[in-house]
């Protein structure tokens, strides 16, 4: 048997493996490119029951924080909103929104029907603020870590393992960080 | 009778596109992307809107796509060049927030060395591949052995015939 015969099935070998993975990945998720960036320089208003709204500085101040990009208008959003609403239940977690083109009464009413698992709300009516973070699709959900700097991004819904296996191991890790600078200091 | 009811149809369908009207809400405070008063500007805006692709239909520049951002995108370009700003600042304002993936020409470096030099190396080795394949395949013709006199009659017939 001569080597060369197997030369085509090599190539069909590589060119099927190659087709496959590019099957596994998501075209549609583009990476952010703030990862490892502070926070960006924003202000937002806030919505009747969080009248503090939300701004750069809601954020290092030593605490790990989740940010949830939702809209009322936003189907996906209430799949993940359940998990929310767990996270705050069982607490320990700061979830702030960030509520994109929405209008207020709409956010509210929305938050009364569905549950508001959020410590802070910003109204980011012209969609500005969420152009700042590199946000181009809702929902998306941010870790910041206790330096105020975005440490991960998630795009689409929030499921029960990409909750699991994606964002609470960053978020302890980064909170253990966080304990350590402060125990150096 | 036809005529009558032709009439009713066509009350009930206005009575209809009124309610439509009065039940869509008002749009959000939504800005709409007018060309700039400048000329130059708005060309200059026009030629940066083309080199930035839309985050939501991935594979439109923001000119063409009808998307809520690419819109957002296409007045804030206007804004930053009515400003004043170079076309490098602006581009550098929405990679600063998108990533070189939002550029139509992405750059080259590092990241997509593989993207810009792959085809060049994919044809250079199909080259080399073909030009190795025929010349071997000459050497192999000239060594074979020469017709026999049987072959070439049989060969001249066959030509005759055609």
């Amino acid at each position: 048997m001569r080597l060369k015969f197997f030369i085509p099935l090599l190539a069909f070998v590589v060119l099927a493996i190659s087709l496959g993975v590019g099957l596994t990945l998501k075209p549609r998720d583009i990476p952010s490119a703030l990862i490892g960036d502070p926070v960006p320089e924003f202000s937002l208003p806030g919505i009747p029951g969080h009248e503090d709204g939300l701004s750069t500085a809601d954020f290092g101040n030593g605490e790990v924080v989740l940010v949830n990009v939702f809209a009322s208008w936003c189907i996906p959003c209430r799949q993940e909103h359940p998990l929310f609403m767990e996270l705050a239940r069982t607490g320990g977690i700061k979830i702030y929104g960030l509520n994109q083109r929405d209008k207020v009464e709409d956010a509210v009413q929305w938050l009364a029907t569905f549950g508001d698992p959020y410590d802070r709300v910003g109204s980011d009516l012209d969609g500005r603020a969420g152009i700042d973070w590199g946000v181009y699709g809702v929902p998306e959900t941010f870790i910041v870590d206790g330096r105020g700097r975005i440490i991960y991004k998630h795009i689409g819904v929030v499921t029960r393992s990409v909750l699991d296996k994606e964002i609470l191991p960053r978020m302890e890790q980064a909170r253990r960080q966080a304990a350590e600078t402060a125990e150096t200091k | 009778m036809m005529a009558a009811r032709k009439g009713v149809f066509g009350l009930a369908a206005l009575v209809f596109g009124v309610l439509m009207l009065l039940a869509g809400d008002p749009p959000l405070a939504q800005a709409i992307d007018l060309p700039l008063p400048d000329a130059a500007q708005e060309a200059r805006a026009r030629s940066l809107h083309k080199q930035l692709r839309c985050l939501v239909c991935q594979n439109q520049s923001i000119v063409d796509s009808n998307a809520t951002l690419a819109r957002d995108l296409r007045i804030i370009v206007r804004e930053r060049v009515a400003a004043g700003e170079s076309d490098r600042q602006v581009l550098d304002f929405m990679v600063a927030r998108y990533g070189d993936w939002v550029l139509m020409n992405p750059p080259f470096k590092a990241a997509t060395l593989v993207l810009w030099i792959g085809p060049g190396l994919i044809f250079l080795g199909a080259s080399v591949g073909v030009f190795f394949y025929f010349r071997r395949a000459r050497r192999q013709f000239a060594a074979a052995a020469p017709l026999s006199k049987a072959e070439r009659r049989r060969l001249d017939a066959l030509f005759d015939d055609g």
